[in-house]
Parts: C-alpha cells; sequence; structure tokens
C-alpha cells in the first residue's frame, strides 16, 4: 500500500506525486509501476507510469502525470488523489526499458512531451551515482510551457558533466527561437544525438505516433534497431500505458 | 521485489472509459501482469514468431490493452503472439504465437 506524500505541479497539466512505498525494494532507471484504482461499486483499472525519481533508499517513490482530457486514471491522480490518500501499487516491474549505471555506451534519450519522465530517471540516476557516461537528451514539445523539469533541466545543463539537453517545439517556440516549430527529424537527431558508429544505447519515450517517426529516424541513421528501446504510451496517455 | 497487489483501494474511484481501438504501446507493459505469474521478469525474454520468423523481445512486441485482457502481437506481421487474460482468482495465458521463448537467467 502506497500513500501519497506530497504533490508538485510541474506543469499547468503534469503533476508529479511524491509517494511513500513501505518496503520499497528500490528500482532502476526506466522501470515503471502498475497503480491499480478501484470504485465503490468494485470496477476496478489499472495503468502503468513510469518512475521519475531515482532510487533513494527513503521509501519514497516520485510519478509524474500528464492529465489526459477523457482519461480515468490520469484526472483521478492528477486532481482528486490528495495528501494521505491510499493508492494501490504493483513494482518496481519492467527490466527492458532501463538505464544501468554499469553500462559505459553513450546514451541517447529522446523524449516526447511526457515520455521525459522514464528518461528523466536515467538522467537524475546518473548525477546520483556520480555517473561520466555522455548523455544526450532531445526533448520534444508543443510548446515552452510544456516542458517538465523545465528548471531542474537548466541546471543540470549546466551542473551535470556530460549532459547535453536539446529542445523541439512542434507548435509554438519561445521567443527568438532560430526556428519554426516543427516535429522531430533527421537532422535534429543527427546534430543533437549520437553517430551510429559511437554505438550508443538509445532510448525513446512518448506518444506511439512520435515514438514510431523517432525510432524509424534512428534507424534511417544506421542505429542498430537492437541498441534503439523503446516506450509507447497510447496516442495522447499519460507515461506508460493509455489514459 | 513488490509484484503483488497490496492495500485498500481508493475510496473514490475513475471515470468512464475512453479508449481507441487502433490504440497500442509496447510489451514493456506486460511486465508487472507477467510477474504475478512468472518468476523471473519474461518482459526481456526473446521470442521467435510463429507467422514470420521474426525475433523480438516481449517487451518490443505490440501491445493492445482494449480487449478483455492483454494481446501482444509481432510487429514485423501483426499476427498474435501472446494473449493474457487475468480473473479474480486465475490467469489464462495463450502463448500460440511464439516458437520458443528464450529467458535470460542469473549464472
Amino acid at each position: 500500500m502506497a500513500r501519497l506524500a506530497a504533490v508538485r505541479d510541474e506543469t499547468p497539466t503534469a503533476r508529479t506525486l511524491v509517494l511513500d512505498v513501505p518496503d520499497w525494494p528500490g528500482h532502476l532507471a526506466g522501470q515503471h509501476v502498475d497503480v491499480r484504482l478501484t470504485a465503490a461499486d468494485g470496477y476496478s483499472t489499472q495503468r502503468s507510469f513510469s518512475i521519475a525519481s531515482a532510487p533513494s533508499g527513503d521509501g519514497q517513490v516520485e510519478l509524474t502525470v500528464q492529465r489526459v482530457a477523457g482519461g480515468e486514471v490520469s484526472p483521478y491522480l492528477a486532481d482528486v488523489f490528495a495528501v494521505d490518500d491510499p493508492v494501490e501499487l504493483r513494482g518496481p516491474v519492467g527490466g527492458w526499458f532501463v538505464w544501468r549505471p554499469e553500462d559505459p555506451s553513450p546514451v541517447v534519450l529522446v523524449a516526447g512531451g511526457s515520455g521525459i519522465v522514464p528518461l528523466m530517471a536515467m538522467i537524475r540516476t546518473r548525477a546520483g551515482v556520480g555517473s561520466r557516461v555522455p548523455f544526450r537528451l532531445v526533448y520534444s514539445v508543443r510548446a515552452p510551457e510544456d516542458v517538465i523539469y523545465a528548471d531542474e533541466l537548466r541546471r543540470r545543463t549546466r551542473d551535470d558533466r556530460g549532459l547535453d539537453v536539446a529542445y523541439v517545439y512542434s507548435r509554438q517556440t519561445p521567443e527568438g527561437w532560430p526556428r519554426p516549430p516543427g516535429r522531430i527529424g533527421l537532422a535534429t537527431l543527427a546534430e543533437h544525438g549520437w553517430p551510429p558508429d559511437f554505438a550508443p544505447a538509445c532510448f525513446v519515450c512518448g506518444p506511439t505516433a512520435f515514438v514510431e517517426t523517432a525510432a524509424d529516424i534512428l534507424v534511417a541513421q544506421g542505429h542498430e534497431p537492437r541498441r534503439i528501446k523503446t516506450e509507447r504510451f497510447g496516442p495522447t496517455g499519460p507515461v506508460a500505458s493509455g489514459g | 521485489m513488490t509484484v503483488s497487489w497490496s492495500g485498500s483501494a481508493p475510496t473514490e474511484g475513475p471515470g468512464a472509459h475512453a479508449s481507441r481501438a487502433d490504440e497500442h504501446i509496447d510489451g514493456n507493459a506486460l511486465a508487472g501482469s507477467l510477474r504475478e505469474v512468472f518468476a523471473v521478469d519474461v518482459t526481456v525474454a526473446s521470442g521467435r514468431c510463429v507467422g514470420c520468423g521474426r525475433v523480438d523481445t516481449v517487451a518490443g512486441l505490440v501491445l493492445y490493452t482494449q480487449a478483455p485482457g492483454l494481446v501482444a502481437r509481432c510487429p514485423g506481421c501483426d499476427g498474435v503472439v501472446l494473449r493474457l487474460v487475468r480473473g479474480p482468482d486465475r490467469a489464462w495465458l495463450d502463448l500460440r504465437g511464439v516458437t520458443a521463448l528464450e529467458i535470460p537467467l542469473r549464472p
């Protein structure tokens, strides 16, 4: 049984939930938890949510939830779920979409919207263990106000050696941005990712269509398909799976 | 590893269903449900598709969650590889679309 300890608003539509989870066994960066909600009439539903935090050892786990209009779980978690409320969790689970600090390969992270969440866990874990593995994050958002963890990313770009962050704005750019808004393309990943001969580990997370586009670009660039790990969360859903 | 459900439910429940028939995600999301059945994380296992012979990890399968249960399809030929249905006190696992699973284990 987990309990909500605190909330942090990240953007107008995304909120971080800090959960107290007794006996949390620790987790790997990129793993998720399944969250189950049950209504008074017994109807029950579950969704997967990526873990946002690095393993901490203090029994706390952070999820960041993007509110999805018409979703049945994310609006509850983002708007109704209150401090001290209990929630059923299962996890941590998933051993595929994970970054392990002992892997020396350079890393390319490609995030679409709230797909940043498990990738942020990787960035935080890298800093937490003092890793010098070079990380490059390409983060696509609709508009500047949709950037989750904006302040932390700004700080880490300055302080975490070997971390580069590039932004792609698909609908609206910040003032004075040198390029018009547009979707992620070959040029962006060629400029801000790693060349295939560096054999980087590639992690792509976002809405299904975004993930497919980004993964296709990485394959076209010459990255080995088995080095490209993806996590889709549905057309517009929250992190990991559906609304 | 905490893999079973624990604790009681929140008192306030979710709203109406909202899903699209063409919605799909990755086999990654099977991890929790399969972990309930197996002693190891089966999403890191790889298997060969019966239909087209393509080898994928379970995490890389195309997963549909709107059916009554979970349906994982081959990204190559769209054939059904795995189906998992969870009842209140049992699960049904149909592995019709995979010839063998190669499961990494600790030496």
